[in-house]
Parts: structure tokens; sequence; C-alpha cells
């Protein structure tokens, strides 16, 4: 049983760690692709409408993957996790089977009108269907989130005598406070990923020398969505979230800024090693006081600590939580550095000429796919032991009936073929992006 | 509640059969029957904007599913945890095959992803089939053996693929055995049949003329398959004569299905398009649920004598949930029919080069 608990979680964070890779860049893509549309219907200008379709190109390849991908993440809660879908079911069957009934069918229907049938709908629908295909995308991430929200910090609910969670209060479910920071910044994390994947592209071409007018275009609309959502992702809802976490997690609070003993006038750190030995921070860079006044508005509010909990209840990994979090928070300052700045060289009109800033944004595609998946470790790492929250732990979840070996195997299988599936993606991208876009329209 | 959600249940899985089938059908015909570079570019020019939009009931049946009887969804997910999750791989090859396939022009991209989605169809025809074996034999539910449990809870079951005797009347029954492999081959028939119907209804020319020329020996197998597996289904535990008895009301299924059938047969002699598919939808939704208003309310039969069958109403949720649960339902549903009549106006007729991709 252990093992079988050991593969099925390796499974499930595998999967889903490699299904967020593409819903990250599509949520934000699908914007992008409307405000696009929109500025070709007012200004008539060929270029927005050509990039529209260059994106398209790349969204739907994400969006192909995001959805075979996505597949096996629905069936996993029963397959891997038969126990969790039976106790929760009640309550989390209902958002999920919603985002099947509003969002994907949505998405799915338009989608398919959106890439053959730009000339049976003529502009204005045309348009309409890039909105529907957006809305579609944001209503799936606000269903998942709050799911996801609802395993965090579980609402609205009962608890029978034989174990099972059923829902009372709809509303509330909705309504969790735990909610809507989540999902705006998870949104704003997405809409980070495509900044840095439009801008790259924009440098690259500037770099080579080709597709210059889209290069330019490209590199304009990453600084500005780019600083709209890297500020936006710290302030206001990093910080709302965070406020949340030390509300109703502050075990995993502790973990994830690495404070092992209660103190006022708590420290925030932005280097250092956790000792699990000893319980403190190795080799730590500190600035004083700055995490109350951050948490509470004063500089020298208590913060507890993780020895102040009882050891089964800390999180499971706590140098996993802190990590991530560290990382994801380093990564969010860092670019909020490249995209003022950037807009900085837009506003002085010098974006083009500093060759050493294009270099940047191309390096920098990797890195908000990078704080997006720490992002969620941290969420991830933080709620163990737990499934919901205080409630049901992990190993009571698992699937009783599905021994280890089979487990093991098709968490085997998942690995090969995802890597396969992402080498021969790789390629495709690559194409499209070496083929670039064009001025000249070829008509079908 | 728990009978309305039945019905929703049942309904969004036989319309994702009757809408992805054909998708299933289109690949194994396009594995077998379509020889011509022209031919396969029909093929995949017929179920192009469709096969997605299908494959999003499957989807949401999940989801319905998981919301409307969780201790169903737990338990036949996991216990089916194998091929289930096969299943999930050969959707992951479809869904690639049809979208990769023409995006780089070149023999060593396109034959392998062509092959990809040829077989990965039929699997799945072929699974998907199996799997409804499965549920008309039933399983082994708590993996008694001898009077004893291996489960602590009692809609818990592992089925191996197979076992030895590849009996479906052994004690524990494999996934796979000459039952449940004689309702998969019926699976791949039919959905191959209504594969054809769609393509012939959707494009013109000397490929369909082709295709309806395959119908009738395929019909003749169909046929077949049938006789074999009804004879063994008469003789499963899970087979319920009384059912016919009491509610004479649901013999309209099977004459339902019987019709369809020899509908088929006249389709493929005559000039209206439209007639093969919806037979052969009418056939697939008939042939569905008369072997489970037989069962009913009965939705996974247990082989073994110690552990009951489980039906709607000990795997349903609670009341508040379902309540809730229709009122969205009804708006996301009102939703759907929309995008889809508006989906189907856009493109209704036969397709052409003007509908493929850029
Ligand atoms: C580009 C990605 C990205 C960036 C730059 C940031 N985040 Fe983040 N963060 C995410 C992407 C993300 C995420 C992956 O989207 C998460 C996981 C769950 C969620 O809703 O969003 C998340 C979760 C998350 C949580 C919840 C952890 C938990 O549930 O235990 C907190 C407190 C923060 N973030 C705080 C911040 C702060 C203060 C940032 C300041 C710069 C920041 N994040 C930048
Ligand atoms: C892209 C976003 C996500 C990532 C990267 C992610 C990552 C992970 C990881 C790493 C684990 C394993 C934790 C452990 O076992 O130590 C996990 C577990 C889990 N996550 Fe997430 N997750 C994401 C989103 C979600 C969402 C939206 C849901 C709910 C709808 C969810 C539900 C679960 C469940 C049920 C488990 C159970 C398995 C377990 O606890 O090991 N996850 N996830
Ligand atoms: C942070 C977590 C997640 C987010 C934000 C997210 C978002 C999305 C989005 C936006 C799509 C649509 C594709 C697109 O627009 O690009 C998608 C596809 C999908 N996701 Fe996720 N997802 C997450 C995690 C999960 C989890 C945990 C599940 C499992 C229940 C899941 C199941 C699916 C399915 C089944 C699809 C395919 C839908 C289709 O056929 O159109 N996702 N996801």
């Amino acid at each position: 049983m252990e093992d079988a608990l050991l593969y099925s979680r390796l499974q499930f964070a595998f999967t889903i760690t490699y299904h967020y890779l593409f819903p990250q860049l599509t949520m934000g893509l699908a914007l992008i692709i409307v405000i696009y549309k929109g500025l070709y219907l007012r200004t008539n200008k060929i270029i927005y409408n050509q990039s529209a379709r260059f994106w398209t190109k790349i969204f739907a390849i994400n969006f192909g993957m995001a959805v075979v991908t996505g597949i096996p993440m629905e069936f996993q809660f029963g397959t891997n996790w038969a126990r969790f879908s039976e106790l929760t079911g009640n309550v989390i069957g209902q958002t999920l089977a919603m985002e099947g009934m509003f969002s994907f069918f949505l998405e799915s229907s338009f989608l398919g009108l959106f890439l053959f049938g730009e000339k049976l709908l003529g502009q204005r629908l045309h348009f309409m269907t890039a909105v529907l295909i957006f809305i579609g995308s944001w209503a799936s991430g606000y269903l998942i989130v709050a799911t996801h929200s609802w395993m965090q910090h579980p609402v609205g609910y009962e608890i029978l005598s034989n174990g099972k969670f059923v829902l009372t209060n709809f509303t509330e479910l909705f309504g969790n406070p735990w909610f809507l920071p989540s999902f705006f910044h998870n949104q704003m994390a997405s809409l980070v990923t495509t900044s840095f994947v439009i801008g790259g592209t924009g440098a690259f071409y500037l770099l080579i020398n080709k597709h210059k007018e889209f290069g330019y275009l490209f590199l304009k609309t990453a600084v500005i969505a780019g600083v709209i959502s890297t500020l936006s992702v710290a302030f206001p809802t990093g910080e709302l979230l965070a406020k949340q976490v030390v509300k109703h997690q502050p075990v995993t609070f502790a973990a994830m800024e690495g404070i092992f003993h209660t103190q006022k006038g708590a420290p925030i750190a932005l280097i250092g090693q956790p000792n699990m030995k000893q319980h403190r921070l190795d080799n730590k860079i500190i600035v004083p006081n700055a995490l109350s006044f951050l948490t509470y508005g004063s500089w020298d509010a208590e913060i507890k600590g993780l020895n102040d909990f009882p050891k089964e209840d800390w999180p499971t990994n706590v140098p996993g939580v802190y990590y991530a979090y560290h990382i994801m928070v380093g990564l969010g300052t860092i670019f909020i550095a490249v995209m003022v700045f950037g807009v900085w060289l837009l506003w002085r009109k010098k974006l083009v000429l500093k060759r050493w800033y294009l270099w940047i944004l191309l390096f920098g595609v990797p890195f908000p796919y990078i704080a997006n998946i720490t992002g969620w470790y941290t969420a991830e790492l933080g709620r163990q032991p737990y499934l919901v929250y205080g409630l049901l732990r992990t190993t009571e979840g698992v699937s009783e009936n599905v021994s280890a070996g089979n487990t093991l195997f098709t968490l085997l299988g998942f690995v090969g073929l995802y890597l396969i599936l992402g080498f021969i993606m790789l390629i495709l991208v690559g194409k499209i992006i070496h083929n670039g876009p064009s001025l000249t329209i070829k008509t079908h | 509640m728990e009978l309305i959600w039945y019905g929703i249940v049942c309904f969004m899985l036989v319309m994702y059969i009757v809408l992805d089938g054909f998708d299933f059908g289109a690949g194994i015909i396009h594995l077998f029957f379509a020889k011509t570079e022209e031919e396969k570019k029909q093929v995949m020019r017929a179920i192009g904007p469709y096969w997605h939009a299908n494959e999003v009931w499957l989807v949401a049946f999940g989801g319905v599913l998981f919301a409307a009887f969780p201790t169903l969804y737990a338990s036949t997910f996991s216990g089916f945890y194998l091929p289930l999750i096969m299943i999930l791989w050969l959707l992951i090859l479809r869904g690639l095959g049809v979208e990769f396939t023409h995006l780089i022009n070149h023999e060593l991209w396109i034959r392998p992803w062509q092959k990809a989605f040829g077989i990965s169809s039929l699997l799945l025809a072929l699974f998907f089939g199996i799997a409804y074996g499965n549920i008309i034999r039933g399983v082994n539910l708590g993996g008694i053996d001898n009077g004893v449990a291996e489960f602590e809870h009692y809609y818990s079951f592992f089925t191996p693929l197979w076992d030895s005797t590849f009996s479906p009347f052994a004690v524990r029954p494999g996934v796979i055995d000459w039952f449940t492999i004689t309702i998969g081959i019926v699976a791949v028939l039919t959905l191959t049949l209504h594969g054809a119907n769609w393509i012939i209804m959707k494009t013109n020319g000397e490929f369909s003329e082709k295709l309806r020329r395959k119908i009738v020996p395929l019909w003749i197998a169909l046929v077949v398959f049938i006789i074999v597996s009804l004879v063994a289904f008469l003789k499963m535990k899970s087979f319920h004569p009384e059912m016919f008895e009491q509610h004479p009301s649901i013999f309209i299924l099977p004459i339902i299905a019987l019709t369809s059938l020899i509908g088929m047969l006249i389709a493929s002699k005559s000039s209206k398009n439209w007639l093969g598919f919806t037979s052969s939808s009418l056939f697939i939704f008939s042939g569905i649920s008369s072997v489970f208003a037989n069962l009913f309310p009965v939705v996974l039969p247990s082989t073994n004598d110690i552990i009951g069958d489980l039906t709607i109403y000990n795997t349903a949720a609670e009341d508040y949930g379902l309540k809730i649960g229709l009122i969205w339902f009804v708006v996301a549903f009102t939703l759907i029919a929309l995008y889809f009549t508006f989906l189907h106006r856009i493109f209704k007729g036969k397709l052409t080069e003007k509908h493929d991709h850029h």
C-alpha cells in the first residue's frame, strides 16, 4: 500500500505538472488573441490580424496538448484516488462537472470555428468567437481553482457519519475567501508566462533580423502585458493569497517562510537553507522585521513558528515548501524588474536598440514556467499531509484496490509517453516560430 | 433525483458514443479502406472540425458521473485501472494523430501519425466494447474468494486483464474473456459502419461509393457477432427476463435496435444519405439502452453472491448536491445545445477543400 501511494502521488504530480505547462500559456494567449483581433477590427491594420493568426497557431498546438493531457487528470481522481473521490465527490464532483459542461464545451465548439471559419464568419463574428474561447478558457481556470481552493480551505460542507463530505451550501463554495485571490493570482501568473513567451519570440525576430515589424509589435505587447501581470501577481493578488495562508494554514506559512521559532518582529529570509535537524535556517540573508510588517502591517507582530505546531501537522516536506515558495517569489521579483525596465525603454523609445535586453527576454522564456510550477508546489506540498486540509489525510484517499506494481507501470508509461510528446511538440512550435508570421495574406 | 441523474448520465454516455463513435469509425476506415492520399484526406476532412467537440462529451460524462454517482465513479475507475489508463493513452495518440498529421508535410512525419490515428481508433473501439461487455457481465465486487473479501470497502474490486480460463463465468473473470471480446468486436463493426455512414453523408465522390459497397459485408459480420453475444448474455446472471415481463414498454428498445439495423442495410442502397447515419446512431442508442434497461436499477452487477450489485441508489450523491446540480446542468445544457446548432449550421452540408486546415 505504501508504495502504491507513493507511485500514485508521483503520477499525479507528474501528469498535472505536465498538463499545466499548456493551459498557463493558452489562458494568457486567448486574451492576447482577443486583443489583437479587437485592434484589427478598430484600426483595420493587417499586422494585427496576422499576429492573431500567428499566435492562434501556437495556441492550437498548446490547446491540443492541454486537452490530451487534461483528460487523464479528470480520470485519475477515480483511478488513483478512489477513496478521496468517493468521500468528496459530493463537493468537488460539482465543480469538476461544471468545468466540463460550462467551459470545455464552449472552448472546443468555438475553437474549431475560429480555426476553420474566418471566411465563413466574417471579421465581427470571428472576433466574437475569439472572445468566447477566452471566456471558456478562463472559466476552466475559474472552476478548477474553485475545486482546488476547497481542498485548501474547505467550506460549505458537512461530514456524514460514514465520513462522506456533502455539499450544504453552494454559494459558500464559490464565496470561499481563498478562492478569488487564488484565481486572480493564477490567471495573472498565466499572463506572465504569455508575456514572456511573446516577448521572447519578438526578441528572437529582432535579434535575427527577420519579421521585424512583428518583432517590435510582440515586444511592445509583451512589456505592457508583462508589467501589468508581474505587478499584479505580487500585489494585490500574491499578498492577499499569503494572508489566506497565514489565516487558515499558519503551519504551512511558517514552512514557506522558514520560520522555526515563534518570534515578534519576524524577518524575511531572502536566502537560506532549512536545517531540519537543528530547526533553523543556515547561511541566511534576512531583512529584519519585514515579515511581520508584510503580514500584519506592524513591525513587531508575532509570527508563529513551526515548533509551536504538533509535528504531525507539519507539511511533510518542509524544505520543499520553503524552496518552492522562495523560487516563486524570487523569480516574481526579478520579473517585475525586467518588465518595469522594458516599459521604461519603450517609453524612451529605446526598446529595440538595447540588444542585451532582447537577450534577457529571449532567455527569460522558461522562468515563468518555473515560477508557476513552483507556486503550485508550494500550495500542494504545503497542503500535505492532507488532501482536504485538516480533514482528510492523503493516506486515506488513495485507491485501496490498485497495487503498487500497476501504479508503477502506469507511472512509467505516462513518463515515457509524455517525454516523447514533449519532444514532438517542441519541434512543432520551433517550426512555427521559425516560419514566422507574414504580412502577405494567404487565402485558401 | 437519482433517476433523473441516471437518465442524464446515460444520455451523456450515449451522446459520446454516437458522436465520438463516428470518429473512431473514420479512424478504422482510414486504417483499412482509405488507400490513396486523397481518400485519406477525405476521411480527415469529414471529422476535422468535430472530433474535439465530440470528445468533450467524454470529459463531461466523467465529470457528471463523478458529481452524481461518486461511488460508482470511484469504484469502476479504480477497478478497471489498467484498461482505463490504456484508454487514456490511446485517446492521447488519437487526438494528436488528428491534430498533428498535417502540420509537417513530410513522409516520415505523416506516415507514423496516420498509423497512430488509425490503430488507436481501432483499439479504442475495441476497448470501449470490452468495457461495455464487462459492465454487462459484472465484476467480482469486493474481490471475494472462498467467502473472504479482499478489500475493506464493498464497492472495491480490481479486475486483472485476463485470467487463464478466458471465461466470463470464472470466479474472478478478467477484463478480457471471450464474451467481452465478442462485444468488443460488435463495437468495432458497429462503429466502422457508423463512421462509414458519416463519411458518406459528409463527402462526395468515388470514396463514398466505395464505402457504400463495404456496408453489406460489414453488416453481415455484425449480425453474426450480435447473435453470438446475445446467446451468451441470455445465460448470464445479469440477464433479467422478468424486467421485460414487468415493464413490457421497454420492449420498444430492442425493437428500435432491430429496425435501425435493417435501416442501415436499406440505406446502403438508397440515395438518402442521412438515412444510414440516422440508423446507425439509433442502433447505438437502442443497443446500449436495451441492456441498461434490462439491468436497471443495477449499474454494475456483482458476480459473487456475497456482495450485492451496485445500483443507482447505493452509489448516488446526496440530495442537496443533486438538486443544485440539476439547476446548473439545465443552464449549461441549453448553452451547449445553442453552440451545437450554431456549429452545425455553419458547417452544414458536404465538406470540401474549402474547409481544410490552414
Ligand atoms: C509566474 C508565476 C508566479 C509568480 C511570479 C508568483 N506566483 Fe505565487 N503562485 C503562482 C504563480 C506565481 C501559482 C502557480 O499560480 C500559484 C499556485 C496556486 C495558485 O493559486 O497560484 C501561486 C501560489 C501562491 C501562494 C499560495 C501558496 C499556498 O497556497 O500555500 C502565495 C502565498 C503566493 N503565490 C504568493 C506570491 C507572491 C507574494 C509573489 C510575489 C512576487 C508570487 N506569488 C509570485
Ligand atoms: C498546475 C497545477 C498543479 C500542480 C503543479 C500540482 C501539483 C501537485 C503535486 C506536486 C502533488 C503531489 C503532492 C504530494 O504528494 O506531495 C499534487 C497532489 C494533488 N493535487 Fe495538485 N497540482 C496542481 C493543481 C491541482 C488542482 C487544480 C487540483 C484539484 C482540482 C489538484 C488536486 C490534487 C490532488 C487530488 C492531489 C492528490 C495527490 C497527493 O496529495 O499526492 N491539483 N498536486
Ligand atoms: C492549475 C490547474 C489547472 C488549470 C488552470 C487548468 C486549466 C485548463 C485549461 C484552461 C484547459 C483548456 C485548454 C486551454 O484552454 O488551453 C484545460 C484543459 C483540461 N484540463 Fe486543466 N487545468 C488545471 C488542472 C487540471 C486538473 C487538476 C484537471 C483534472 C480534473 C484538469 C482537467 C482538464 C481537462 C479534462 C482538460 C481538457 C478539456 C477539453 O477536452 O477541452 N485540469 N485545463
